[in-house]
């Protein structure tokens, strides 16, 4: 018989090195028990919250580096297929399986930044912008000089090419051969604004 | 010390008409509350003529002939998308975001130790004015009261350019700031708290900074004390970043004027479960429970005010209209009373499961036949194709003379194919 272990009562009283190690809980250092008044339970309550949440914060690293803004930051769609054989050979297909094309993906960039105009008029059919159909506007893109824009002239919405004229002011250029329409030069009296980049249209025929 | 962001759109509902308006600008509008009742949005032009937050329209009108003010009926579909559209925006710029209204969001920067924070700010300002039009102001402070007062700074003082971090100035200039502001500005002060701690000498901001929170505490509630404690920089509330999914589908609105009749009333209600059951199957899912609720106006004097609602429990749960408005039907003729004058009538449904793997109840006859799945479907469909309301119930009604008045509502530009910004070939 070994005698030294049995230096404490076998019934009941704590055993060593069971339960939690300290240091291990929510606040990562040692906790202790204290008796507060009651009417204060509350905002103790509430700071310790705070503290264990600033405590999380600063053990985590300087994310500031890491975490730029994507400018692309399309969902990921990701192909779910389970094809279930019992037993036998797999589907051969199985390892070809795409997401069906979606053609939002094929006309939005930016899809918080993205909105649809009506086409009225013809005067920009010679790039295949046909009364009624819809343009894809996006606002993200930064528009430059050949770009097909949505323009606010004077508070009224057209979208033309954007260009500049000799004296380096804006100038809107109408795509149709037909000589009906002329260039709109901007006049320091109007009020002008590109409201966003053409970067696409579609139609229906039935 | 905590970087708390609060990002604010400026004067919203009127911003999202301008973008899509754009010879509003620099004019005065208001955005009207449902009915056209009370200004619930005003722009800079406006506010500047004295015209208070809540104004009834009928008592502006001789000032909005005088200065041409424009009102505009509230069109929620639109102010929603532009608002999805800021908040997705600003999710890229924290991982840790409440949306905390429609136009107001909390983000935790605490995060970005290296960060110039004023210029982060200021790159999320000239994002979301790029890509959706809107202007917005950014308040940072170490605790969600202090970014709002901080938020409140960018937008009243010039000289922040449209964000004002409080963490980074000196405490003397803080003090100095929250001398000149109104107690009432503190986020959750309002007015009647306001008039209560005028009488205990607290005008200002600072005043209540420098109050005993356990004194206050004692006259007012903990809420008072957890708000002073913020004003100093102890974080007493924290972001809520979960939001809860949603449990209820809700549609209700006011009538145009009192309705008596038991008829218009469940015309009314017919439309109105027809709308939350469209957004019930779109979202797939079944409604265990339907509340209907009626009143008349709390504001008439000499009327009796009469507000009632019943919950009705669903044999098993279902996404059928024709079941949810027979329900709700049996339910009006529980709580309606004749010959008073109704102002207010809604549905809510409760209890929503995912419709996969919905429990059936093995003796029930009520069950979701493939065949109403079927018409509900085709329903959608064809209202989806041809328009809304393009095939409905007849208990709907068709002339609906109570129906909410919104007459000088803007186009729905984002969420309507035939409402988008019209392009103009304009000629010189």
């Amino acid at each position: 018989m070994n005698n030294d272990i049995k230096t404490q009562s076998s019934r009941g009283g704590k055993r060593l090195n069971a339960g939690r190690k300290t240091g291990t809980g929510k606040f990562g250092e040692p906790t202790e028990v204290v008796r507060v008044p009651t009417s204060q339970k509350p905002i103790i309550v509430d700071f310790l919250a705070a503290y264990q949440h600033k405590q999380q914060l600063e053990e985590a690293i300087d994310i500031s580096s890491l975490m730029l803004p994507a400018l692309n930051h399309k969902t990921l769609n990701i192909p779910l297929f389970a094809s279930k054989v019992p037993a036998g050979f797999p589907s051969p297909a199985d390892d070809h399986v795409e997401k069906r094309l979606d053609p939002n993906e094929f006309l939005i960039d930016q899809a918080d930044a993205t909105f649809f105009v009506t086409i009225q008029g013809e005067s920009m059919i010679d790039v295949g912008l046909m009364p009624g159909d819809k343009a894809v506007v996006d606002r993200s893109k930064i528009p430059s000089i050949g770009d097909i824009v949505l323009a606010v002239v004077d508070g009224d919405f057209t979208i033309k090419v954007l260009n500049r004229g000799k004296d380096g002011s804006p100038r809107l250029l109408p795509a149709n051969a037909s000589g009906k329409y002329q260039p709109i030069e901007i006049k320091e009296n109007m009020t002008f604004e590109v409201w966003g980049v053409v970067t696409g249209s579609f139609r229906r025929f039935k | 010390m905590r970087n708390i962001a609060l990002i604010d759109v400026n004067n919203f509902y009127v911003s999202c008409e301008r973008v899509f308006n754009p010879k509003l600008l620099n004019k005065p509008i208001v955005v009207l509350s449902n009915n056209d009742g009370c200004a619930v949005a005003r722009s800079d032009e406006v506010k500047v003529l004295g015209v208070a937050m809540g104004a009834p329209w009928f008592k502006l009108k001789d000032l909005a002939k005088q200065h041409n003010i424009l009102a505009y009926s509230s069109n929620y579909a639109l102010y929603a998308d532009m608002s999805n559209r800021v908040m997705s925006i600003l999710k890229h710029y924290s991982p840790d975001q409440e949306v905390y209204s429609i136009d107001e969001s909390f983000l935790d920067l605490t995060a970005f130790k290296s960060k110039d924070l004023v210029a982060y700010g200021q790159q999320m300002r000239q994002r979301i004015n790029q890509w959706t039009g809107l202007p917005v102001c950014v308040g940072i402070g170490s605790t969600k009261t202090l970014s709002k007062l901080a938020n409140h700074c960018a937008k009243k003082r010039p000289d922040f350019n449209g964000v004002c971090n409080l963490n980074s100035m000196a405490p003397e200039t803080i003090n100095q700031m929250f001398t000149e502001i109104d107690v009432g500005e503190v986020w959750g002060v309002g007015r009647k708290l306001v008039l209560k701690l005028n009488a205990l000498g607290i005008n200002t901001v600072l005043d209540l900074k420098r109050a005993n929170p356990e004194r206050l505490r004692q006259q007012f509630s903990v809420v008072m004390e957890k708000t002073i404690r913020e004003l100093n920089g102890i974080v007493c509330i924290e972001l809520e970043e979960i939001t809860p999914p949603k449990q209820q589908i809700m549609s209700s609105r006011s009538f145009s004027y009192s309705v008596t009749d038991y008829n218009s009333l469940a015309q009314s209600i017919t439309l109105y479960m027809s709308r939350a059951a469209e957004k019930l199957r779109r979202q797939q899912s079944y409604a265990g429970s339907v509340y209907i609720f009626i009143r008349t106006s709390p504001f008439k004097q000499n009327e009796r005010f009469y507000s009632n609602g019943r919950t009705i429990s669903m044999p098993s749960p279902t996404d059928d209209t024709r079941k949810l408005v027979n329900v709700a039907l049996w339910g009006l003729k529980q709580i309606y009373v004749p010959n008073l004058g109704y102002a207010k009538a809604g549905v809510m449904l409760g209890e929503l499961v995912a419709a996969q793997g919905i429990q059936t109840d093995l003796f029930s006859t009520q069950k979701n036949t493939p065949k109403s799945d079927r018409l509900m479907a085709m329903l959608d469909s064809i209202n989806k194709k041809m328009g809304k309301e393009s095939i409905k119930l007849a208990s709907e009604g068709f002339s609906r003379p109570w129906k909410m008045k919104q007459g000088n509502k803007s186009p729905c530009y984002t969420t309507d194919w035939d409402d988008n910004i019209q392009a103009l070939d304009l000629e010189q």
